[in-house]
């Protein structure tokens, strides 16, 4: 079960570089083959300093890290019973190849539906690059199924 | 170029329809995206969770959402994406993203949209991801 006492818990930031290799075989991956994403001519043409992040890769960056799961599991969350529920981005900057973003993260909410059948967990993060500039925030909310 | 002014409520995007999803696919994304959830690559672990089998990251389907944005305008516009997860994508779907004008409003002189975007399964129908995704085609320098 999770503990409400946990609402307000700040996660230690993390960073995370944005390595090029990581953004084509992200785009691989998601069969994206707009050149924008992958060639650095075709980004600096569109006034990209380098390769842009695609919307929803932040969230992968926020998880590279060596244990990504851990804060959760530290919580008393179980891998077997969790499920994405929802998942906003708010942007404010793009961030590019060669950035060095820092996720802070923080627990906003933690709550109960059917009798604690279904346990929520919604995680704020705040995404700013190397000089500070707000990249984006993101909102997780994580179903825990007792 | 997609303009404020040829864009009505109604209208809808072009669809992006994917490949089928493949275990190569899973595993894949799992390397790229860093979401090495077992569940998703690990049929033993799947199975030890009450699955019958491993299942797509709900991410992978977003990401596709995300491709149907950016395809549409430049990803500088898109100012907001906020989904819900509705039901798990299992192996071997194809998935269908759409995304249809729900609204157009100039605000304080930014041309801002509302889109709902939907990824669904191509056969069922099924909604797999649901939500709103709200774009400022003031700068839009693409297409």
């Amino acid at each position: 079960m999770l503990d409400t006492n946990d609402i307000g818990k700040v996660f230690d930031p993390t960073t995370a570089s944005v390595e090029k290799g990581r953004l084509s075989r992200f785009a691989k991956a998601i069969g994206e083959n707009n050149l924008i994403y992958l060639d650095d001519a075709t980004a600096k043409n569109a006034g990209y300093d380098d390769l842009p992040v695609p919307p929803t890769f932040l969230f992968c960056l926020k998880m590279d890290v060596p244990e990504p799961f851990a804060n959760y599991e530290k919580i008393g969350v179980s891998l077997q019973k969790l499920l994405h529920a929802n998942q906003s981005f708010e942007y404010f900057n793009t961030a590019v190849a060669g950035d060095v973003l820092t996720f802070n993260s923080v627990i906003e909410d933690i709550y109960a539906k059917k009798e604690g059948a279904l346990e929520f967990l919604v995680e704020k993060t705040k995404v700013v690059n190397q000089q500070n500039l707000h990249i984006a925030d993101l909102v997780t909310t994580l179903v825990i199924r007792n | 170029m997609i303009t404020f002014d040829k864009i009505n409520v109604g209208s809808f995007l072009p669809a992006l329809s994917t490949e089928k999803i493949s275990r190569t696919t899973l595993a894949l994304y799992a390397g790229a995206s860093g979401d090495e959830n077992p569940i998703h690559i690990d049929i033993d672990f799947a199975k030890s969770a009450g699955m019958d089998d491993v299942f797509a990251h709900g991410m992978l389907s977003m990401a596709y959402l995300g491709r149907l944005l950016t395809n549409w305008v430049d990803q500088r516009c898109i100012k907001k994406i906020d989904v819900r997860f509705t039901a798990i994508t299992p192996l071997f779907a194809q998935i269908i993203c759409t995304g249809e004008v729900k609204n157009k409003e100039v605000i304080d002189g930014q041309e801002i949209i509302e889109v709902l975007v939907e990824a669904k399964d191509s056969n069922s129908g099924e909604v797999k991801i649901s939500g709103m995704a709200i774009l400022n085609l003031t700068e839009n320098k693409s297409n």
